[in-house]
């Protein structure tokens, strides 16, 4: 299952963190982060929650970018 | 600018004021000895501190949460260290400007990203339907298939669908990148995301909003940055192997040499060797390069649909930049796909029409064409069958430019007097045979003359096209030829892919070879393969694919009917007028709005200046950040050369990148 959502972050680098932390959190199976249009895509993986996967992701990113916000 | 921008405006006006004022100061002429040097300290970390804080905030934060070698902290270790050196102005002066900067940078991404979703705004917030006399607004995501929706002049169309009541003008703009408005009327369909201009409309819609066109190109749109491209994957490696080598090397620079002049019995100069590192440190800064390239995509994209072509992403768009091949569809790609009226060739012995010709020649003066065509058209009034409806059409063409006809007629081809036939019989497989005033008229193939022995004569005949034999009064009156009529545009866009420097332009078609070649010459083509079934063309497709060099691209063009599995072999495949064609669209990866085979060329164009301003962008950035370094290591370079190193390059980087917006 894919879904986007709207992303909040300051500069290009730290969009690219996020990436990386989104990809690196349990049930997710795959996510890109787009810095120009703000917008997180994430695919999750079988049978994964996305609401509770989707907390962690957030809390992830807040620890590599703590300047940042994810809009669920 | 937002709010925050303008508070870090502020903070950077009150901090340049500040450092201004402390340069000015001599405090060593105000203060005695070791005051000063401790009051000139302290008066500079207050701008120091207004402009630089979060950064110190975030540096200290990403060490504690091991994610080290970021901008911040790169910023944050070499201001501090300029500053533990006595550096004052250069350590403040860093900061500011890295500031800045950052400040510039956040306001063009903004406003790039403003003016594209500017020109994408085909999202429609609301949609009118009638309820008990008065308008009411409505969610679009609540009307169901088969609602009547009200739509107002200056509004957009939310939903898809066909017009019951009234008729305007839409602005496609939007959506084609077509400026010419299109007049629409009662059962005209109409597609959501143009813009109502004049009248007020009535449509029945006939699919739900998320599966209107607008919401799917939003989707579309939306989700084109997703695919990334081969640059920017590179650039957020390199970013993330580069900024760590740096920082070791930079700790090299400030250890290594005076260790080494301390062994070789030389004054270690610490603070000289220290102070070179820290300038390493402040010039190595990747923001222009991590910036420019995505920067850079995401401009080309915007471009790019604002001329109506829909990259679905910056990886696409890399690839379509190395087209050498270029593969097409014919129907509907290089010609209209509708039949057309293209020969009247009236039989100059048929004695009927003589007969009418010298009777009307000193009323009307039309000509022997015109009658035959008359005679055809009357005689196929009641037929629905696409040559019928193309010999309809030229009839009601060549009335209008006789004599005054009003817009509707044509449109509901009112302006056929049906009365003059009758008797009609329609042979399927043959063609019709009716009496047009009171004259027995035959109108179809030569199966059709020979059942009513009718002698057809020898004549040249076209082969790339249809030839419909018309009869008149028993003997042979003359033929009418049929085809399909190449776009205007077509040669002019095989040329001009040609003058790109793409040689191969093949065109594949399901049609006789006769006809395929005919166009094929027509418009330009250097290849042709004909009478090809839809699996057919995927087998020529994966033969020139195997033929070509890896790093070239094979392009396909198609209309998206039965060729989306072409259009997903291709390297890159480019569907055009597909709005409407659900399959072209999920297949495609380039989406032309409008059906102008030029676009292709111009796509690939867009995709080439595009790409060479990433180029530009990167070897530029490197370049000058390489140059640096190395004079910043042999002490050239000082604090300020560093500074534009690395706020300079990233501002005119940006600039460049912002380039690839227009088209």
């Amino acid at each position: 299952m894919k879904k986007t959502y709207k992303i909040e972050v300051d500069c290009a680098n730290c969009a690219a963190k996020m990436e990386q932390a989104a990809k690196a959190t349990e049930g997710v199976k795959d996510a890109v982060v787009n810095f120009m249009t703000l917008k997180m895509n994430v695919e999750f993986e079988e049978g994964a929650d996305p609401k509770a996967v989707m907390k962690q992701v957030l809390k992830n990113c807040k620890k590599v970018e703590d300047d940042c916000e994810i809009f669920l | 600018m937002t709010s925050k921008q303008k508070k870090m405006l502020l903070r950077i006006i009150l901090a340049a004021v500040f450092m201004l004022i402390f340069v000015l100061i001599p405090f060593d002429k105000l203060l005695p000895a070791p005051w000063d040097g401790r009051v000139r300290f302290a008066v500079f970390l207050i701008p120091y501190f207004i402009v630089g804080y979060d950064i110190l905030r975030k540096a200290i934060k990403s060490v504690i949460n091991r994610q080290a070698f970021d901008e911040c902290f790169l910023m944050a270790v070499a201001t501090v260290g300029a500053i533990a050196l006595g550096e004052y102005v250069e350590g403040v002066a860093v900061m500011l400007f890295y500031q800045i900067g950052e400040l510039f940078q956040g306001v063009a991404v903004g406003k790039s990203r403003r003016s594209i979703s500017d020109l994408m705004d085909i999202r429609p917030d609301y949609a009118n339907i009638e309820q008990d006399g008065a308008l009411v607004q409505v969610d679009p995501d609540e009307i169901e298939i088969g609602t009547v929706i009200v739509v107002q002049p200056g509004e957009k169309i939310p939903i898809d669908g066909v017009i019951t009541e009234g008729h305007s003008s839409l602005d496609t703009s939007a959506l084609t990148g077509e400026s010419l408005p299109r007049s629409v009327r009662e059962g005209s369909e109409v597609i959501s995301g143009c813009i109502n201009q004049t009248g007020l409309l009535h449509i029945r819609t006939t699919c739900e909003f998320g599966e209107s066109t607008a919401s799917k190109i939003l989707d579309l749109v939306e989700n084109s940055g997703m695919k990334k491209s081969k640059s920017e994957n590179f650039i957020t490696k390199f970013a993330r192997i580069y900024t760590p080598a740096v920082c070791y090397s930079a700790l090299a620079l400030a250890v290594l040499p005076p260790l080494v002049r301390l062994l070789i019995g030389m004054t270690p100069a610490w603070n000289t060797w220290i102070f070179r590192a820290l300038t390493f440190l402040v010039i190595s800064c990747p923001c222009a390069l991590v910036i420019s390239i995505p920067l850079s995509f995401f401009a080309g994209i915007g471009g790019a649909s604002r001329q109506g072509i829909l990259v679905k992403g910056s990886s696409y768009l890399e690839t379509l930049s190395k087209t050498k091949i270029v593969v097409f569809d014919k129907t509907g790609t290089m010609t209209r796909g509708t039949f057309e009226v293209t020969g009247i060739d009236p039989a100059e012995d048929n004695d009927f029409l003589r007969a009418l010709e010298a009777e009307a020649d000193s009323q009307t003066g039309r000509s022997l064409e015109a009658r035959l065509l008359e005679y055809a058209a009357l005689a196929e009034c009641h037929s629905t069958h696409p040559i019928s409806r193309s010999l309809q059409e030229a009839y009601i063409k060549d009335l209008v430019n006789g004599r005054e006809t009003t817009e509707g007629q044509i449109a509901d081809h009112t302006a056929i007097d049906h009365t003059r036939v009758s008797d009609v019989e329609e042979i399927s497989g043959h063609g019709v045979s009716a009496v047009v005033d009171s004259v027995p008229v035959l109108v179809g193939n030569t199966k059709l003359l020979k059942l009513h022995s009718v002698d057809i004569p020898e004549t040249a005949t076209r082969p790339a096209a249809t030839i419909v034999h018309v009869a008149v009064g028993g003997s042979y009156a003359g033929t009418i030829t049929i085809s399909d009529v190449v776009k205007p545009t077509a040669a002019k866009a095989i040329q001009s892919l040609h003058e790109m420097g793409i040689r191969d332009t093949v065109m594949l078609t399901g049609d006789s070879r006769e006809a395929a070649e005919a166009v094929a010459a027509e418009i330009g083509a250097s290849d042709v393969r004909s009478e090809l079934l839809p699996q057919d063309k995927v087998v020529a497709v994966e033969e020139l694919l195997a033929k070509k060099r890896p790093a070239d691209t094979l392009v396909f063009v198609g209309d998206g009917i039965n060729d989306a599995p072409v259009l997903a072999r291709a390297d890159i495949g480019v569907a055009m007028g597909a709005l409407g064609s659900d399959a072209a669209i999920e297949a495609a990866d380039v989406v032309l709005m409008d059906d102008d085979p030029l676009k292709i060329s111009k796509a690939i164009r867009l995709s080439k200046k595009c790409l060479r301003i990433v180029y530009e962008n990167i070897y530029f950035a490197i370049g000058v950040k390489l140059l640096c370094l190395l004079l910043g290591a042999l002490g050239i370079a000082n604090m300020w050369l560093a500074i534009f190193a690395d706020v300079g390059v990233m501002v005119i980087a940006v600039l460049n990148a912002i380039r690839a917006l227009k088209a």
